[in-house]
């Protein structure tokens, strides 16, 4: 039973990976809106590269496993064809997990894409090669999950991109990408410690730069993990909400 | 030995709002027949099937099908079901060979024998020659031929089919009857809504009719016919319905 429900998440995955994330304007957001934003930090400040870079790398798999996640289920409830997977012999977990691989899959592309970027282009070297793909996997999952939950929330595809943007923007500058949290005002700091990419960030940096900015990468990963599960479940709430109505 | 019935409902309901969408209503399904679930427009057909396939959950009452219980069991149940839906729900983007192996997967249909399958569907069907069509290309009779497709991809026991041949020309209807009529022979039970009357007369072995959520009357069209004194299911469904009063205050505003 166990098999099978991993199975057809795998299969909605890879079917949406076809059909919706290697499209031009997901490419787009996962890799040209990181880089034009490096581009700009790099011109005016070229020696601080490597403080950089784990914020753009967070930034890619933010935007990379949120751009099309938050749409893709209001996209297939307003064409039927979420009817089709709701009709298939699996859980509502089942489902969504597949939706959520599927943008784990593509952020962790495109930020892997963005990771080796920086190492061949900006001369970044790497603290923990192994630690820091696995960090990458489960900030993926966390803002692939973040975005289904967006998706199961909103009846209106503009309506998703709205809601996804009134987070992902803010969260560039509240959670150490461009500056770091510390040197944030300390009113602020409260706010950065609720959103995850903080916690993404200062995790990606400890892998690359072998030291962190706020929080401990143990208490990162702790978070991380407590976000994913929040935002996986409440996802399978809402969605189950709204059969039930 | 199991059952004669393979769907069993009791007191179902659904509400939305507060209203009442399905109202306690109560019907058996004898395996291998086709049942046929009339009613007007919104007497809630298509939420009665919703409820069965597990795409909403009732509000109250409970409906077990193969014996397990749609509350309860439902992951289970959809194993065993096909479900043709009123609307479109395949993969505009897809091939139909593309949306039939998905479906396939999704009922986890091993390889080899989705790949049989398939091939048996698109020659049953007379799909193959456009195979690699993407469904968004199609005409809307060959979308309902795909979609029934990928409703027996996993051999189902039972299939329901909402309003299968709405908005299909003559012969692509006649084509789908003719469809129905092969499954019954194959041993799979049928559940069909349709507003097409003399469709349900052609196919049905018995109907239910619905009415504003609360069913009145389920029999074979026959004693349907000779319960209420009518020629035909038409005349049967009008005097059951209540629509007579309806039809003729209509002709008579007409007249003036």
């Amino acid at each position: 039973m166990f098999k099978e429900e991993v199975k057809g998440s795998l299969f909605i995955a890879l079917k949406d990976l076809k059909m919706y994330y290697f499209k031009p304007p997901n490419l787009s957001w996962g890799i040209m809106f990181p880089i034009v934003m490096a581009l700009a930090f790099i011109l005016r400040n070229p020696s601080g590269v490597k403080d950089l870079a784990s914020g753009l790398i967070a930034m890619s798999i933010l935007f990379a496993a949120t751009s099309a996640e938050a749409i893709v289920i209001v996209f297939e409830r307003r064409t039927k064809t979420f009817e089709r997977l709701l009709l298939a012999p699996l859980s509502l977990q089942a489902i969504l997990f597949g939706k959520v691989i599927g943008g784990v899959i593509f952020g962790f592309l495109m930020s892997s894409i963005f990771l080796v970027g920086t190492v061949i282009f900006l001369g970044v070297s790497l603290s923990n090669t192994v630690f820091l793909l696995a960090s990458l996997v489960l900030s993926a999952f966390v803002f692939s999950a973040f975005g289904t939950l967006i998706s199961v929330a909103v009846k209106e595809i503009f309506d998703a991109t709205t809601l996804a943007n009134f987070f992902r923007f803010p969260m560039i500058f509240l959670c150490g990408i461009f500056i770091p949290v510390s040197a944030l005002p300390s009113f602020l700091h409260p706010l950065a410690y609720v959103l995850p990419l903080t916690y993404s960030v200062d995790l990606i940096r400890f892998f690359i730069t072998g030291s962190y900015d706020m929080v401990h990468p143990a208490v990162c990963v702790v978070v991380l993990i407590f976000y994913s599960i929040v935002l996986f479940y409440l996802s399978v709430w809402v969605l189950k909400r709204r059969i039930e109505q | 030995m199991g059952s004669d019935f393979i769907i069993e409902v009791s007191e179902l309901t659904k509400f939305y709002r507060g209203f009442p969408a399905v109202n306690h209503i109560n019907f058996k399904v004898k395996r291998g027949e086709i049942f046929g679930f009339l009613g007007p427009n919104g007497a809630g057909k298509t939420t009665t099937i919703k409820m069965l396939t597990g795409l909403i959950q009732p509000t109250e009452g409970t409906a077990t099908i193969q014996g397990k219980d749609i509350r309860t069991q439902i992951v289970e149940i959809k194993k065993t079901i096909g479900v043709v839906t009123e609307d479109s729900n395949l993969y505009d983007e897809l091939s139909i060979l593309d949306n039939l192996q998905f479906v396939g997967q999704l009922y986890g249909v091993p390889q080899s024998d989705r790949e049989k399958r398939i091939g048996e569907l698109l020659k049953r069907f007379e799909l193959e020659p456009k195979r690699d069509a993407k469904f968004a290309t199609l005409s809307k009779g060959m979308k309902r031929k795909v979609i029934i497709a990928a409703a027996l991809i996993h051999s189902p026991r039972i299939v329901f089919l909402d309003e299968p041949t709405t908005g299909l020309d003559v012969l692509s209807a006649r084509i789908l009857r003719a469809m129905i009529k092969e499954l019954k022979a194959l041993g799979v039970t049928i559940f069909l809504t349709t507003h097409y009357i003399e469709e349900a007369e052609q196919l049905c072995d018995r109907v239910a009719i619905l009415v504003n959520g609360t069913i009145k009357t389920v029999d074979t069209p026959r004693n349907l016919l000779i319960a209420t004194n009518t020629k035909n299911l038409e005349e049967a469904f009008i005097e059951i319905t209540g629509l007579k009063e309806e039809i003729m205050l209509v002709e008579k505003e007409r007249k003036r």
